[in-house]
């Protein structure tokens, strides 16, 4: 899946960890959405950017071992949700840390990382991951 | 409205067929419904088609179209439209056809579901099937649904102090059934340290935790009262059918293990039904990992958050409580996503009419099939049976 286009439209959100905040009810989202899920017609204009912390705790992981093409060269990595303490949840990956030292519970940082690479020479996607804090 | 009955069934194999392409598998299913039924293909008056994933897997899309022309019914000039709700496109599908005569258009419907996986090269079928997901906030970053599945799994178990055991129960139970059904893909029995020690796949969850890439297809005819009154047709009644959606992402969702769609699909198809959870005489449940099957029982209401370990042990089994994939569930029949759904209902149709033989539940009056899709974003859920 390398549609260049697709990815790219989202980097700004991707490379800033930026989600929005609803005017109405005050929720902040994280991937940003256009509506708010609670206050429905009463959000629509009233959303507003707003930049994630990037600290949160780990709320579950896994090693994953069979992997996507694009992922070959990590294998095995720790993907995780991480609960923010802004409020969203996110999937990310876990870097630099051996699988022994991630738990549940524990505090993490996101960084600013390579994030997939499809086939040998191809292009290259860059997005947020997370290390132990 | 009127009452819907399925009044035929039929499948092919389900399992890695490399010399079977995706046209000929939805014939061959197809035409085994049509005889099964006893009909002729003429009186069809319209065709739903589910397949999730012939887009971007075999690079073929209006499956429709693909299904009744090769059927030999295009000069019938029916409506054929395809469904597609990921991994629960199958269910959606027959709750679409079911409306349809439910409205009183229709009188005869078909449903047939396909999927052909096996014809892409290795890892390749990890990226494609993470197109059920959030492509852009999940599987960008490396997620899989096995992966999310997992963390599902390392989350519950903690919370609920429940051993990987009561998980490998669910596959042990499967691939059990499944070695008494001629169409199921695995037809080899498992034991429980067989299921635990697995190759890891993702984390806590291993390969045996983990439902199989399958190829298949599965068919079903369902027709009106009007229509199973004037022929003398001994159907079995669909009772009620129900769906929810919930959030595309699990990090999105209030809980990692909570699986809204199924609880509230399920409420909803009960109380359609008339139909307390005490009278099921088994369920089919959407097990694509073990860790679902746990949480699905307790939100169908079969089980208190958390205690499903109570019934995965006996419960489940064949003459147990409350029999689950008698069928052998997607870890062992097999999940061709497109045909899964319709699959659960060649199972409850044959179940039903009594010919299961081996895996018969005895004196088997209504069916619960749940039906979901990617990691619960949407459930159906379907009552079959009774008067
Ligand atoms: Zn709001």
């Amino acid at each position: 899946m390398g549609e260049v286009s697709r990815f790219w439209r989202e980097s700004v959100h991707r490379y800033r960890l930026m989600g929005n905040q609803c005017g109405n009810c005050k929720r902040i989202f994280f991937p940003p959405r256009d509506v708010c899920p609670i206050c429905h017609r009463e959000s629509i204009g009233k959303m507003k950017d707003y930049t994630l912390s990037g600290n949160g705790t780990i709320e579950s992981f896994s090693v994953v071992h069979d992997v996507p093409p694009a992922f070959t060269r990590q294998r095995p990595y720790i993907i995780a949700i991480i609960r923010l303490d802004d409020g969203p949840s996110v999937t990310g990956q876990i870097v630099d840390s051996d699988p022994g030292e991630v738990e549940m519970g524990k505090r993490v940082t996101s960084v600013f990382r390579r994030v997939a690479q499809e086939g040998e020479s191809g292009i290259i996607e860059y997005g947020y991951k997370f290390v132990l804090a | 409205m009127s009452d819907v009955y399925i009044i035929g069934a039929g499948e092919t194999k389900f399992g890695e067929l490399w010399e079977r392409s995706l046209r000929e598998l939805a014939v061959e299913a197809g035409l085994k419904a049509i005889e099964n039924a006893g009909i002729f293909s003429r009186d069809i008056q319209v065709l739903y088609g589910s397949n999730s994933l012939a887009g971007i897997i075999n690079g073929q899309e209006n499956i429709g179209a693909l299904i009744s022309d090769f059927s030999g019914i295009a000069e019938n000039h029916i409506p054929a439209i395809r469904v597609e709700a990921s991994t629960a496109s199958g269910g959606a599908a027959v709750r679409q056809a079911s409306l349809a005569i439910k409205s009183g258009e229709y009188d005869v419907v078909m449903v047939g579901g396909v999927e052909k996986m096996t014809d892409v090269y290795g890892s390749e079928i990890i990226d494609l099937t993470s197109s059920v997901l959030d492509r852009e906030w999940e599987a960008f970053f490396g997620a899989t649904p096995a992966s999310l599945a997992a963390i599902t799994a390392r989350k519950y178990m903690a919370d609920f102090g429940v051993d990987k055991e009561a998980l490998a129960m669910m596959s042990v139970n499967d691939h059990l059934n499944a070695s008494k059904n001629p169409d199921a893909q695995f037809k080899n029995k498992i034991s429980v340290e067989q299921a635990m020690g697995a190759t890891p796949v993702a984390e806590p969850l291993n390969l045996m935790d983990c439902s199989p890439v399958s190829d298949g297809a599965a068919a079903i005819l369902l027709a009106s009262e009007k229509y199973v009154k004037k022929n003398k047709i001994d159907g079995i009644r669909i009772a009620s059918s129900a769906d929810a959606q919930d959030y595309l992402a699990v990090h999105s969702r209030k809980s990692l293990y909570a699986l809204d769609s199924a609880r509230i699909a399920g409420k909803s198809a009960l109380e359609k039904a008339h139909v307390k959870l005490d009278d099921i005489s088994f369920a089919e449940l959407h097990d694509s990992y073990s860790i679902y099957g746990l949480i699905e029982l307790e939100e169908l209401g079969f089980a208190e958050k958390g205690h499903a370990k109570d019934l995965v042990f006996d419960d489940i089994k064949l003459g147990g409580r409350i029999p689950v994939n008698p069928s052998g569930g997607l870890k062992a029949k097999g999940n061709p996503f497109g045909a899964t759904g319709v699959g659960q209902f060649v199972e409850a149709y044959r179940q039903l009419k009594n010919k299961c033989g081996e895996r018969q539940v005895k004196g088997a009056k209504y069916a619960l099939l749940h039906s979901m899709a990617g990691t619960g974003s949407m459930s159906v859920v379907h009552i079959v049976g009774g008067e």
